[in-house]
């Protein structure tokens, strides 16, 4: 058998099924590699010692029919855990313990699995290189001094690490796909209402989803099955039959039509990249799909779009964090002062750019030319998707216009930072599925990945094509355990 | 159009986060980057189209209006960056 950590979920399971590893050694090698990892800074809140109680209770009276029976797993420090404190990622939130647990961990809990702790993630979600947190930057594994995509980026780098078996992020405009693509890993964002957003902390609500981040593809499904569902707590949330994602996964997608959009080619795309999708299309083919050319004409205005609607919700859902209930508070003479420090104080830079423009742009005399201009857009973005839609099953194009950069290149340019989610923040913005594969490597041996975006609530279907183009890729990331201390 | 000092302070005034001269400055740069990039969605003409306002096309669903107590005070209290008992206590409002 081979080392535990690196054993995929899967394995896992089967292995605890078998009888072959018990919750208690599963959980305390996870742990013992964790104090060993401390260099990567992927958890903010580790659980270990309830963590290892809950895995020998798990153990004296176990259950073998649930789905994640006894497995320990680190979650995104966005998802609100009753008692364990979540933070965001910010000083706002640095002492807050919720009484509540969020639909989608309880979810994880509800199938047996156990809490091993919180991970690291940009402040509020907004970065793309997780160097935003207030908890300092994150280690990506594949590389010293590499950051690990952002903003689950403790995520990606504690899956890619073997931290966690597998984890869940959240992707508001890539930030499940884009991390995934530069750790080597698969990330996949559901269809909006797929998965509750009941407990997640806010940060765009029109767009944000939680979803798996994990090994490889059939990982994924087993992991979807288990958070997606219908929650009363979440007005946004679909009442729709969920399929049972990992029975029904399958490598046969002959026959399958697979777009293929010209405007994701920009400029000063890596050739790599190209090649990469041209290898990814070949897979396709050599699977039995039929590739079709076609047009998403409004491509280039998805992040613009994407940077007046995400902050105009971020400022209205960020305008909770006053001081007075809960969370960071700065003393002040009065109760505008009080607010007004506390703000200051709590919120890191890229947070309290985005509520300005947020701000700005909801502020009288400025909402039509941007707020209203840019529903607008959303619409013609959505529209490209749903006429390309009636021509094919699902489209493939490159997860990320590059590969993982070094921490600090791009912190003094937001725009530049931003570019990152060229080819995710449409699939938000249209609400559809999306999932990243690693799909091969750059010059410098750092991982790429492919997206494929599908209809909405077609999650096994692009389930089954990453399923098909993984078994053709057959992606190794070899990390050398560089960070590992004594 | 270009954002100059005056409107980000005002903008942070409205925002309720407090910033000094030099970060308003800072800011300044920062969100004329980003308007730049975000003015080209003047290209498009968008007089015809319909705003998406919700982009999971369902309408909001009652539910039962009824009480779910979980004694949860304490906990939520707990909380609080001042605790007095069963009140938040914020600065002194009324002179």
């Amino acid at each position: 058998m081979s080392d535990i950590t690196s054993q995929s979920l899967f394995e896992l399971t089967s292995n605890i099924k078998e009888k072959k590893l018990s919750s208690g050694e599963i959980t305390k090698a996870f742990i013992d590699r964790a104090e060993k990892s401390k260099k990567l800074n992927v958890y903010v809140t580790d659980n270990f010692e309830k963590a290892i109680d809950q895995s020998k209770k798990f153990d004296s009276n176990p259950n073998f029919d649930l789905k994640l029976p006894g497995i320990p797993i680190a979650v995104k420090d966005l998802f609100c855990t009753n008692g364990v404190r979540t933070t965001a990622g910010s000083k706002i939130l640095n002492n807050f313990v919720p009484t509540y647990e969020s639909t989608v961990t309880q979810n994880l809990w509800s199938q047996g699995a156990i809490l091993l702790g919180k991970l690291n993630c940009d402040e509020f979600a907004m970065g793309s290189s997780n160097e935003t947190s207030f908890f300092g930057n994150v280690q990506n594994p594949v590389g010293e001094n590499l950051v690990p995509g952002g903003s689950s980026g403790g995520s990606s780098a504690a899956v890619a690490a073997n931290l966690t078996p597998v984890t869940i992020g959240t992707d508001t405009g890539g930030s499940i796909r884009q991390p995934a693509s530069f750790t080597g890993t698969v990330g996949l964002k559901p269809t909006y209402g797929s998965c509750s957003r009941y407990g997640i902390v806010a940060f765009a609500s029109s767009l944000d989803q939680a979803g798996p981040m994990t090994k490889n593809v059939r990982d994924c499904s087993m992991l979807l099955e288990v958070i997606s569902s219908f929650d009363q707590k979440d007005s946004t949330s679909i009442d729709y039959k969920r399929n049972n994602y990992s029975k029904e996964l399958s490598k046969d997608i002959k026959g399958k039509k697979i777009g293929i959009p010209k405007e994701y080619r920009v400029d000063n795309m890596p050739d790599e990249i190209e090649q990469l999708w041209k290898n990814g299309i070949s897979y396709a083919k050599d699977c039995g799909a039929e590739i079709i050319d076609i047009s998403l004409p409004h491509t280039n205005y998805a992040l613009p779009t994407y940077y007046i609607v995400a902050p105009a919700e971020a400022s209205s859902n960020l305008a909770r964090y006053d001081g007075v209930k809960y969370g960071f508070r700065s003393p002040g003479q009065n109760l505008i002062e009080m607010y007004e420090k506390t703000r200051s104080e709590g919120f890191g830079d890229e947070v309290k750019r985005r509520i300005m423009i947020g701000t700005y742009v909801l502020s009288s005399g400025y909402y039509d030319a941007y707020y209203l201009k840019a529903q607008k857009v959303r619409q013609l973005i959505k529209k490209d998707f749903d006429d390309a839609f009636s021509k094919v099953d699902a489209i493939l194009t490159p997860s990320t216009p590059s590969s993982a950069f070094k921490i600090g290149e791009k912190t003094n340019n937001p725009v530049s930072m931003y570019l990152n989610d060229i080819f995710t923040v449409p699939i938000n913005l249209a609400g559809l599925p999306g999932i990243s594969i690693p799909a091969g490597k750059d010059k410098n041996n750092y991982p790429l990945g492919l997206q494929v975006i599908g209809k909405p609530f077609d999650e096994q279907n692009i389930l089954n094509i990453s399923y098909a183009l993984e078994d053709k890729i057959n992606f190794k990331n070899d990390i050398s355990d560089w960070w590992l201390s004594e | 159009m270009s954002i100059d000092l005056k409107t980000v302070k005002h903008i942070s005034k409205l925002a309720r986060i407090s910033i000094d001269d030099e970060k308003a400055n800072k800011l300044k740069g920062d969100l004329n980057n980003i308007f730049e990039f975000i003015e080209k969605l003047n290209e498009l003409n968008t007089d015809n189209v319909q705003a998406l306002t919700s982009i999971a096309e369902t309408t909001l669903r009652f539910r039962k209006d009824e009480i779910k107590s979980e004694n949860i005070r304490e906990k939520i209290l707990k909380n609080s960056p001042e605790e007095n008992k069963d009140f938040f206590v914020v600065p002194k409002v009324v002179e």
